[in-house]
């Protein structure tokens, strides 16, 4: 090659070329996450074929095969899944034995539910200033309604059942047991020693039993504990429990973030001179508080899905209402389908309430900025 | 010290400094606290005794030596409906002790590889592996457990079991499998067992000398494999095996030989794992994150293989982390296990339901069911503690 040739060469770019077509697109990207190795195109292979399995089956039952109107389980006549008593029983499933006149009031306090949780949960609500004081007068609205009172039919306590039971007790004790948690966690690392004990023998011995005991504390352990007169209604009970169980958990998950706190803040308090609790209020627990979000929220989680426990106790929540459904004659037999059912509301709250931990924790993470 | 004294400097005693100060503050508010809680204790007893004397109940736990007369269908040691409260109790506690011990090895083995799945590189088994986690944690365990059970109690009746060929029988009485009968003999089997285990404990322990010296690599899988399960294997067969398997028979209206499993166990404890085990592989994935990517970039320098830096650098790191969250899924599982209680297995929290409802000695059979569970709490994260120092990172 002579000087001229290799000058002229160097003197004219090349086009710039696409890359290869194996490494772009979805070529490229199935060839380095499905297919790196021969060991990974098999495991692709056999999940795929296990997906293929699982959701063709699952479809096949639940849709193609299924029957979804009728009376009662004699009207399912074909191989799949039964949905007809949907139609039949969804209102119990939702309602439990609440008059049926009145499941508007349950409606209407469960859309009244969203403005009041919007201020606290998302950032730039319009008007947040006076939602935050109507979420405070939330509790009393939905009380009102669910139980009655002001010119409302007054429904008692033993006909609440279904979902709506399971979102009151998970609500009310949700409400309840952060602030507890608040003052056990407190009291935990409190530097005197007969609130400090209190609270550890509290915490642990309430971490330590199953919540199973502790309804049943509520349910026989309770009547013997007071006088004979007092009668305290089964649904506070099961939250009263709910909510002492959650707060021992929650008090630990706070403790957490407390500990977290560098003790230069604690000091810093001090020498601005504010007292215990003003430096607690402005300087300790936002901080705190901020770092056990996530911990917070899966207790949550884990106390929502604990309310299917009061079935035990003789409550007929969703899960009951279920089984129930599941041994009457008519019904008989469809256990796959009601649980599925069931399954799925809890999945739809629960799997929100964690989507909604994990952006917080994304978009509290400051280390990533 | 002007401000912590209950004097005031001309020597006089004022009240409002026993509120203003800090200390004497304290001591005020602490006693305040002790005196509320012994008046609300006095007012419990006293309801107790009253309402416990209107009841003409004897308080005591005398009741455990009296005759139960209730039947227990899974048990690990001897009970007939005429034993009494007390063995009732431990039969449970038993059945608690073997349905949680179960989980806990499921779930542990299940949740390390569903964790270890989760971060493979391989992106169709990370996404199952991601919805098996999902579809199980953000559903309540007790619905689980109802489901699986409902489907085994769905099974065949006993008259068209499923036989998967002929050693395992499924119907709706749960599974039946074989079970080992020892003949005379099976002693020097097992002494195989104990010799190959140990040989393979001082083979293992040369191993690592020798290549901590030279450098040089055993391998030791597969010696130690042939003395452990090799060794007792050929014994076996020299003796003319002694160990026999007595297999399921059918009989007129049920099976006989073999032993039992019933579907409330396979239920309670399927579902106890993989619920548990969900939990447990977000823990594994948290903690093999935590570990720094340098430290498996760095074995790779060395030219350890994937599958070794994965074994010997990151898991032993990743444990640290792992370790106490993974107590508390222990623990979890184990307070889990009293759920029991829907679907008929017998376990402490079922059984001492039953008591109470015969003999009516509430406040003693939950005495017992909070204490037994707050002391097997205390067990086990007292061995989990233990476990985690020996493993923890030594600092100067």
């Amino acid at each position: 090659m002579t000087d001229q040739a290799f000058h002229r060469q160097q003197a004219e770019l090349l086009p710039q070329q696409p890359a290869p077509a194996t490494t772009v697109g979805i070529v490229g990207w199935a060839r380095t996450n499905l297919f790196s190795s021969w060991s990974n195109s098999v495991v692709t292979l056999i999940a795929i074929y296990i997906l293929w399995l699982v959701i063709s089956s699952f479809v096949q039952w639940a849709f193609i095969d299924a029957d979804v109107s009728g009376t009662d389980r004699f009207a399912c006549t074909s191989d799949g899944a039964c949905w007809a008593w949907i139609d039949q029983r969804i209102q119990q499933f939702l309602y439990g034995f609440y008059p049926a006149g009145e499941t508007w009031r349950i409606n209407i306090a469960f859309v009244l539910l969203f403005p009041a949780l919007a201020p606290w949960m998302f950032e730039n609500v319009p008007g947040a200033r006076y939602l935050r004081w109507f979420s405070i007068a939330y509790p009393v609205i939905a009380t009102i309604l669910l139980a009655g009172g002001l010119g409302l039919t007054v429904v008692t306590t033993d006909k609440f059942g279904g979902f709506m039971l399971n979102l009151t007790v998970g609500l009310a004790g949700i409400v309840l047991s952060l602030p507890f948690g608040i003052i056990l966690a407190l009291g935990r690392q409190s530097r005197l020693p007969v609130i400090r004990i209190l609270s550890i023998v509290f915490i642990e011995s309430v971490r330590g039993v199953p919540l199973i005991t502790l309804l049943f504390v509520s349910n026989i352990i309770l009547p013997i504990f007071l006088p004979p007169d007092v009668a305290l209604d089964s649904v506070v009970r099961v939250i009263v429990m709910v909510t002492a169980f959650a707060s021992a958990y929650m008090a630990e998950v706070i403790r957490g973030g407390l500990q977290a706190i560098p003790n230069g803040q604690y000091e810093a308090a001090q020498a601005m001179g504010l007292s215990y609790w003003k430096s607690m209020r402005l300087i300790i627990l936002p901080q705190a508080l901020k770092i056990s979000i996530p911990g917070v929220v899966n207790t949550f989680i884990g106390l929502f899905k604990d309310t299917t426990l009061v079935i035990i106790i003789g409550l007929f929540d969703i899960l009951g209402i279920a089984n129930a459904m599941v041994s009457n004659p008519d019904w008989l037999g469809l256990s796959s389908e009601t649980y599925v059912v069931v399954a799925l509301f809890f999945f739809i709250v629960c799997f929100s309430m964690s989507r909604y931990s994990v952006h917080l924790e994304r978009k509290l993470d400051t280390t990533k900025r | 010290m002007a401000t912590t004294s209950l004097t005031t400097e001309t020597g006089g005693f004022e009240v409002r400094r026993l509120w203003t100060d800090e200390r004497s503050r304290a001591i005020i508010f602490q006693l305040l606290v002790v005196l509320g809680l012994a008046l609300f204790i006095a007012f419990i007893v006293s309801n107790t005794i009253a309402n416990l004397q209107r009841a003409g109940l004897a308080s005591g736990f005398g009741f455990l030596t009296e005759p139960a007369f209730f039947d227990i269908n899974q048990r690990l040691i001897q009970y007939t409906s005429e034993s009494t409260f007390g063995r009732a109790l431990i039969v449970g506690l038993l059945n608690t002790i073997l349905v949680s011990s179960l989980g806990i090895v499921a779930a542990t083995l299940l949740g390390f590889s569903a964790g270890v799945m989760r971060l493979s590189q391989n992106w169709i088994l990370s996404r199952l592996v991601t919805a098996y986690v999902e579809m199980t944690r953000n559903v309540p365990v007790l619905l689980q457990i109802i489901f699986w059970w409902s489907i085994l109690t769905e099974l065949p009746k006993v008259r068209d079991s499923l036989s998967l060929g002929g050693a395992f029988i499924l119907n709706n009485r749960g599974v039946r499998m074989p079970s080992p009968v020892l003949e005379p003999g099976f002693g020097w089997v097992f002494g195989a067992f104990i010799v190959g285990a140990i040989a393979t404990f001082l083979v293992a322990k040369w191993a690592k000398r020798r290549q901590d010296e030279t450098g040089q690599t055993f391998p030791m899988l597969w010696v130690g494999l042939v003395l452990i399960i090799g060794l007792p294997v050929v014994v076996h067969f020299i003796l003319g095996q002694p160990l026999a398997w007595d297999m399921p028979e059918r009989m007129r209206f049920n099976y006989r030989g073999g032993f039992n499993i019933t579907p409330e166990l396979i239920a309670l404890w399927f579902a106890l794992s993989t619920y548990t085990g969900a939990f447990i592989s977000e823990n594994v994935r948290a903690g093999i994150m935590a570990v720094s990517k340098g430290q498996s970039e760095a074995a790779f320098a060395l030219g350890l293989r994937p599958n070794q830096t994965m074994r010997m650098i990151i898991i032993p790191q990743a444990m640290r982390v792992i370790i106490p969250p993974l107590t508390s899924q222990f623990l979890n599982l184990t307070k889990n296990s009293s759920l029991a209680i829907a679907i008929g297995y017998q376990d402490l929290v079922s059984i001492g339901g039953t008591i109470l409802n015969q003999s009516g000695q509430a406040l003693e059979v939950v005495a017992i069911w909070m204490g037994v569970y707050l002391s097997l709490s205390l067990l086990m994260s007292g061995y989990m503690n233990w476990y985690n120092k020996r493993i923890a990172l030594v600092e100067r």
